[in-house]
């Protein structure tokens, strides 16, 4: 079932939560809302669910305008952060509570239900804990569980909110890529939040990058990676250094490297800045042709299958940090001290009037 | 150190044993002098002229008259604050509200009044000399020296304790389960009955237990409102109280052991009812 946002705003007092946010979303699609904390995401999500009301705008689902509907007419799931789970009832009534509060004319018999949630706990792999209360059961578990119940129902889309926060990092990787599986089988329109870009790269087939109450940028995991619109995103996801410099008629200056930025063809001597992510900054031995920058080994964190490596660069330009590969690491052989040469690839260049 | 031997970091945290004697005797000899031996005395001196002496001074009709006037007050007052408290606990801890830290405050309120001026509050408004006394009296309206000033007065005094209760208990538990339930369709009422209420019971009972204890034992605002009319207007606390001050000390001990006993069996059931909430609270670690 598509859902389309149209310009949603919100505040609370005299926040501003959300500001005229429109927002496709296509049938069948898992979409990551992905934003700090405070940039609207949960908002929205609880917007689109109806457990906040909007003070402008329209959210129609599959076509029907449902702004003005109850929370329980809108035929949405829900699976909050800490699971939410009914505490004093077994994983069974918890899978069941959405079937037994059904009306009267529209309940299913206690024999179809019983068949329902051994349908859905067996979707989720947790036949076995039927009988079991929330407390006995491990985060992951929870959190699964959380899941069949708001699928009992069959709702029309769902909404996960920071799904995996509350677990640790081993179950958290499992459990996403688990929710993707999932996702590829039973293809209910999906939208999560997260504030952890990795988690919303790996599972999303779209991710909507939110920052103070605004979209900055919707696109495919590989688009918004690779062709950010602002900085904003491209800072967000991702670790990347600053090179301040000037742009003039789509020639870049960053103090030593001389760039060419087509898209900034008709700048003129403006203040530009230059954006490149660690694993762009290659670490020579000898100066460069292409314009490299002398620079001062600080710090080696060699801990890990990416070797990090902090640098500060001549005439004072600050520190800069490069990830290279192990095996490029060892190649070079690089102690703390050395004078190497850095070498930005891949450089965005954003006229400075936009502030992180 | 993980050499160290368990016993050594046991010492290094905990008081020299003759302190810990000290403190722990200490509060032995206080609990004994202020709660054990009153206690004692207030059952031997009830017992003091035999079995059937406590029984008959029991079977008094004036005390058979306060005891029931006490559970009547009990039985109204403690379910109207069960309401009341459930309601306000309610919309304090799942909506918000302008308002809101008043209405707390104003919870407290009957806390923080002593209880005559509690008492003296409906009197002022429903005495003779009162705002409403004059109206009331023409239309032969009795509230003040009656069983509905008793009434008023005790749940006056007491509708804090089922709502302070809820508060802590019902904030620390959050608003999700309910959400959770509604956007799985379950209407308001579906909400509150399968979901909210299985997990405020204890608390629910711990309240009006405590609630109840006030109730029945309430003393001040009471006898400012009551008039002492024998057989009509005492509560037991106030029959205690007219027994002991014309000197039938038996039978002043024999209603107050009531009393005791009733402290007794609130004891146990709120032991039992804390016992049952620390598990739950346990559970949701």
């Amino acid at each position: 079932m598509s859902i389309e946002i149209n310009n949603i705003s919100k505040q609370f007092g005299n926040f501003i939560a959300l500001k005229e946010v429109s927002l496709q979303i296509s049938s069948g699609e898992l979409v990551a809302l992905l934003g700090p904390s405070g940039s609207g995401k949960t908002t929205l999500l609880r917007i689109i669910s109806g457990l906040e009301t909007a003070d402008a705008g329209t959210i129609h689902i599959n076509g029907v305008d449902t702004t003005g509907h109850h929370v329980r007419e809108r035929k949405v799931g829900f699976v909050f952060q800490h699971y939410a789970l009914f505490r004093h009832m077994t994983v069974f009534e918890n899978v069941a509570f959405g079937l037994r509060v059904k009306p009267h004319r529209t309940r299913p018999s206690k024999a179809e239900i019983r068949e329902r949630v051994a349908g859905l706990l067996k979707l989720v792999q947790l036949e076995a804990l039927s009988n079991r209360y929330p407390f006995q059961l491990s985060g992951g578990q929870r959190q699964r569980i959380a899941l069949a119940r708001a699928l009992a129902v069959e709702p029309e889309i769902l909404l996960l909110d920071e799904p995996f926060g509350a677990l640790d990092a081993q179950v958290r990787a499992e459990l996403r890529r688990w929710l993707r599986r999932l996702h590829d089988e039973i293809h209910v329109t999906s939208v999560f939040v997260t504030h952890d870009q990795e988690e919303a790269l790996e599972v999303a087939d779209r991710i909507v990058v939110m920052n103070k109450g605004k979209v900055e940028q919707v696109g495919t995991p590989a688009e918004v990676y690779d062709n950010p619109a602002n900085p904003f995103v491209l800072n967000f996801l991702g670790n990347v250094n600053l090179f301040r410099g000037r742009v003039h008629k789509g020639l870049v200056n960053l103090g030593g490297i001389n760039l060419t930025a087509p898209e900034h063809s008709s700048a003129d001597d403006t203040p530009a800045v230059a954006y490149v992510r660690s694993h762009d900054l290659v670490i020579e031995r000898e100066i460069s042709d292409n314009g490299s920058i002398a620079a001062e080994i600080k710090h080696i964190h060699a801990v890990g299958p990416v070797v990090r490596v902090t640098l500060t660069l001549n005439g004072n330009h600050g520190d800069v940090e490069a990830e290279l590969t192990r095996d490029t690491f060892q190649n070079l052989a690089l102690e703390r001290g050395e004078m190497v040469f850095v070498r930005p690839r891949n450089v965005r260049v954003f006229v400075e009037d936009y502030q992180i | 150190m993980p050499d160290t031997p368990r016993r050594n970091m046991h010492k290094d945290i905990t008081e020299p044993a003759p302190v810990r004697w000290l403190l722990t005797g200490l509060a032995i000899l206080f609990l004994g002098l202020f709660i054990f031996i009153p206690l004692l005395a207030v059952f031997t001196q009830a017992l003091e002229k035999g079995y059937a002496v406590y029984l008959a001074s029991l079977g008094e009709p004036d005390t058979l008259a306060s005891i029931r006037l006490t559970l009547i007050t009990a039985a109204i007052a403690v379910p109207l604050n069960l309401v009341f408290g459930l309601a306000a606990a309610w919309a304090i801890t799942k909506f918000r509200f302008p308002g809101k830290n008043f209405l707390i405050t104003m919870i407290d309120l009957p806390f923080s009044v002593s209880p005559v001026i509690s008492g003296l509050i409906f009197v002022l408004i429903f005495g003779l000399q009162g705002w409403l006394g004059p109206w009331l009296d023409e239309h032969n309206i009795k509230i003040i020296f009656a069983v509905p000033g008793i009434i008023l007065a005790t749940i006056f005094v007491t509708f804090p304790f089922v709502a302070r209760e809820l508060i802590p208990l019902m904030e620390t538990q959050g608003r999700e389960e309910e959400e959770t339930a509604l956007v799985l369709g379950a209407n308001g009422l579906q909400s509150f009955f399968r979901v909210t209420l299985p997990n405020i019971r204890w608390g629910i009972i711990y309240g009006v237990i405590i609630c109840n204890a006030r109730a029945m034992g309430e003393f001040g605002a009471v006898s400012v409102v009551s008039g002492h009319i024998r057989g009509a207007t005492n509560t037991i606390p106030l029959q205690v109280e007219i027994l002991y001050n014309e000197y039938n000390f038996t039978a002043a001990f024999a209603v107050a052991s009531l009393l005791a006993m009733l402290a007794l069996v609130t004891l146990v059931v709120k032991s039992l009812v804390e016992w049952k909430i620390r598990e739950q609270m346990v559970y949701e670690e």
